[in-house]
């Protein structure tokens, strides 16, 4: 695709070091919103960009960013949220490790919007390796007075900081995250106070994803009036979608809001269609918590239009037919995959990863775990599939955190609309325990 | 002032006040139960979520519900917010999950536990529980420890309301115990095995809404409701020295922090006057003390009380009986 904004430069050799990234185009939005711009201006830009959070919940940036108490005489912070453990989320991973500059680039004029001295970038445990490419990106920026006391002569000064996390995904929760930078154990804080007036160190602090910041630069850059031309309706510009699983080309691409899901996954411009020529199953296409919806749903909407990559449209049917852009994890399953098998992993995973604060999580992860165990290794029994429905519909919206939610929705939509795949492991175990399932036979 | 309406019922309130607190300035069965909310500790409650209510009118300003089923505990009431707490069926739906998730992987053990009578969950259990369970899963298991030569713990029993470790951050000099890993194993457990010693340690036992944390001088000696408590006090240079003991004849079996009708305690009181006076000698008993809540504890008549307060739904019918 022609309309790259973030992988524009992408391929061009040494692009990770200061000078190459200069001499094509970097640090020029950095200068001309400090030189240039008013912190006023700078908001507008953003705020006329329809920018949307790219962490998952999709809320607008601009928007955020005007919550933050300014009245306070308490210096505020801004925290980079790098800390992308979601499964079939890869894309911080990609951008940061190929392009520690445009990170940086809109981490420096988004705290200049802000009225934020100091920057902490929480990245996860696991993306150790990562530390010492931004570190040494930071460090180059600071050599050539890109940051420090008085960046390029005016009154603003900034310094950044990373700060690895020990590789919880919990962490990636915004008040458990500030909690973790603080030295505390990562549990999510009980909301209100929300960050935007009592965050990092009782602070005012604004904690925003890594591509939400990393775009923050090309729009000042490129205005926000051009910005949000880009993409459809209310979902603007670009989205990164780290697509994995069936496929025949994995891997992380830019598109452009609006592509169609069916061009998406079958143009050999993007994923190429599904690998060994077998037909699509399933598909979740914004991080493992978002609920799983089967191939002819995701392709279209239940009112028979084109199921496009915008916010609204996948959200469209809400949770009955729809499902949620998310991160931008896109899992596409085949014919042979197992959807009990993939349900029992995830639950898994948030089984693992709760961090025990609150009950329903606590202690209803793990009982889903158990009671799909039971399923995908023909112990189960019909009333355990409703068994399960009632667990995640009392854990949903009953947690402090999201975690909550996503270890639920998982298991209910793979409920709603595979519910004929766990009726037939309850009632022919041996046949379908003796078939070749892909995906997943390590266990 | 902000005004508040719970359950039909309204009333004024300080402003920041919280909807439990509200709830319990009101009185009576509107009052949402609350496992780790301990209005003596700073920063408790928001996680045991059973005091879920459902917000019918966020404000007069802004009349629109609240999307989510909140925590009375951590809500601040608002002027003009609707509450629901009895009158909701999705706030009994969601609270009987709740207690599901809670006795998910509770021993159950509650013949040989000294808590029972004056136990939580096993209040919230007889108000909102099933009667059967859904499980047929091992429940997780950890050894019985000493935590300190005066108090022991059963985590079996625990259901994480983290109250114990805001007493040992809030109360003690230095905490020695706290949460250890994460999510259904995590455990309350002390720095490799050190012994908590503080003078005030010996709160956690009266915070703890389970049976998890135990006085060691006083357990396997009787159950609560054979024994008659007592207010009593006695000059202390560490504590108010106001205690509630527990005797059995003249003896004293355990001695406690008085707690009210939310089972909270009105003084914390030091180990010494917990653990170590227990002759009749040691107290100035001031008389019979009055068990405010509904419990099996008053059923033994230490004290003269009409059948009616005691346990109301029963008795209306016992008296029909008669």
């Amino acid at each position: 695709m022609d309309g790259k904004i973030l992988l524009a430069n992408i391929d061009i050799p040494g692009i990770r070091g200061f000078d190459v990234y200069r001499t094509h185009g970097g640090y020029a939005a950095v200068e001309k919103a400090l030189r240039h711009l008013s912190v006023q201006e700078v908001i507008a830009e953003v705020n006329r960009s329809g920018l949307r959070g790219r962490g998952g919940a999709g809320f607008p940036t601009g928007l955020k960013w005007s919550f933050l108490d300014r009245k306070t005489d308490k210096p505020r912070y801004l925290v980079c949220n790098a800390d992308e453990s979601e499964p079939g989320t890869f894309k911080d991973r990609y951008l940061m490790h190929h392009l520690p500059h445009l990170l940086i680039e809109g981490l420096i004029i988004s705290s200049y919007a802000l009225g934020v001295n100091t920057c902490y970038i929480y990245i996860r445990g696991e993306f150790k390796y990562m530390v010492g490419i931004l570190e040494n990106a930071i460090r180059e920026a600071r050599q050539h007075g890109f940051l420090g006391e008085r960046i390029l002569g005016t009154d603003f000064s900034l310094e950044i900081y990373v700060h690895p996390g020990a590789g919880a995904y919990i962490c990636g929760e915004e008040t458990a995250l500030l909690e973790s930078l603080e030295g505390k154990r990562g549990n999510p804080r009980i909301k209100p106070p929300f960050p935007a007036f009592k965050g990092l160190y009782g602070c005012p602090t604004v904690v925003n994803n890594v591509e939400t910041l990393a775009t923050v630069g090309p729009i000042i850059s490129m205005g926000g009036e051009a910005y949000s031309k880009i993409g459809r309706g209310k979902s603007t510009g670009t989205k990164l979608i780290s697509a994995c699983g069936n496929i025949n080309k994995p891997g992380v691409y830019e598109i452009e809001m609006g592509l169609p899901v069916e061009d998406f996954i079958y143009s050999p411009g993007y994923c190429g269609g599904i690998s060994g020529n077998k037909y699509l199953k399933a598909v979740i296409p914004g991080g493992s918590s978002v609920p799983i919806l089967p191939a002819d749903l995701i392709l279209n909407t239940a009112r028979g239009e084109k199921r496009l990559m915008t916010y609204e449209s996948l959200a469209d049917g809400d949770f009955e037919t729809g499902t949620m852009l998310g991160s931008g994890g896109f899992i596409v399953y085949d014919e042979d995959a197992c959807i009990v098998r993939n349900t029992w992993n995830l639950t898994r995973f948030y089984h693992h990863e709760s961090c025990g604060q609150c009950s329903p999580c606590r202690e209803g992860t793990g009982w889903m775990e158990k009671i799909l165990y039971r399923i995908e290794h023909g112990q189960g029994k019909m009333s355990d599939i409703d068994l399960l429905v009632r667990v995640a519909k009392n854990i949903e919206g009953h947690t402090i955190c999201p975690l909550g939610d996503a270890a639920a929705w998982p298991v209910a939509s793979a409920i709603r609309h595979f519910r004929k795949e766990f009726e037939d492991h309850v009632l022919h175990p041996a046949e379908v325990l003796s078939k070749e399932r892909s995906l997943l036979k390590v266990f | 002032m902000p005004k508040v309406t719970i359950d039909n019922i309204t009333i004024d309130v300080e402003e920041g006040t919280t909807i439990l607190n509200a709830a319990r300035k009101i009185g009576g069965r509107i009052v949402p139960p609350a496992m780790c909310y301990y209005s003596k500790l700073k920063g408790s409650g928001g996680k045991c979520r059973t005091c879920l209510v459902k917000v019918a009118q966020s404000s007069a300003k802004d009349p629109r519900p609240m999307p989510k089923l909140v925590a009375s505990c951590s809500t601040p009431v608002q002027d003009g917010m609707v509450v629901q707490n009895l009158t909701s069926p999705e706030v009994a739906e969601a609270r009987k999950g709740i207690v599901e998730f809670l006795l998910l992987n509770h021993p159950l053990d509650c013949p040989v536990c000294d808590q029972a009578g004056e136990c939580d969950l096993q209040d919230l259990s007889f108000g909102y529980g099933m009667e059967e369970t859904a499980t047929e899963d091992d429940r997780r298991e950890f050894p019985v420890i000493d935590i300190g030569d005066k108090i022991k713990l059963h985590m079996n029993r625990c259901i994480l309301c983290y109250r114990c470790v805001y007493v040992a951050d809030q109360l003690t000099d230095k905490r020695l115990h706290g949460i250890l890993y994460r999510g259904d194993v995590s455990e309350i457990s002390t720095f490799i095995g050190n012994a908590v010693t503080n003078d005030f340690s010996g709160n956690m036992i009266d915070v703890c809404p389970v049976g998890a944390l135990t006085d060691k001088t006083a357990r396997f000696k009787s159950r609560v409701w054979f024994l008659k408590p007592m207010d009593a006090h006695r000059a202390c240079g560490k504590c108010p020295g106001k205690v509630a003991i527990w005797m059995f004849g003249n003896e004293i079996y355990r001695v406690t922090g008085r707690k009210d009708q939310f089972g909270e305690v009105e003084e914390f009181i030091c180990n010494e006057c917990r653990f170590e006076k227990k002759e009749p000698g040691d107290w100035v008993i001031e008389g019979p003390r009055h068990i405010k809540r509904q419990s099996v504890i008053s059923a033994n008549h230490y004290e003269e009380m009409k059948k009616q307060s005691i346990i109301d739904p029963i008795a209306g019918e016992m008296n029909k009986q008669e």
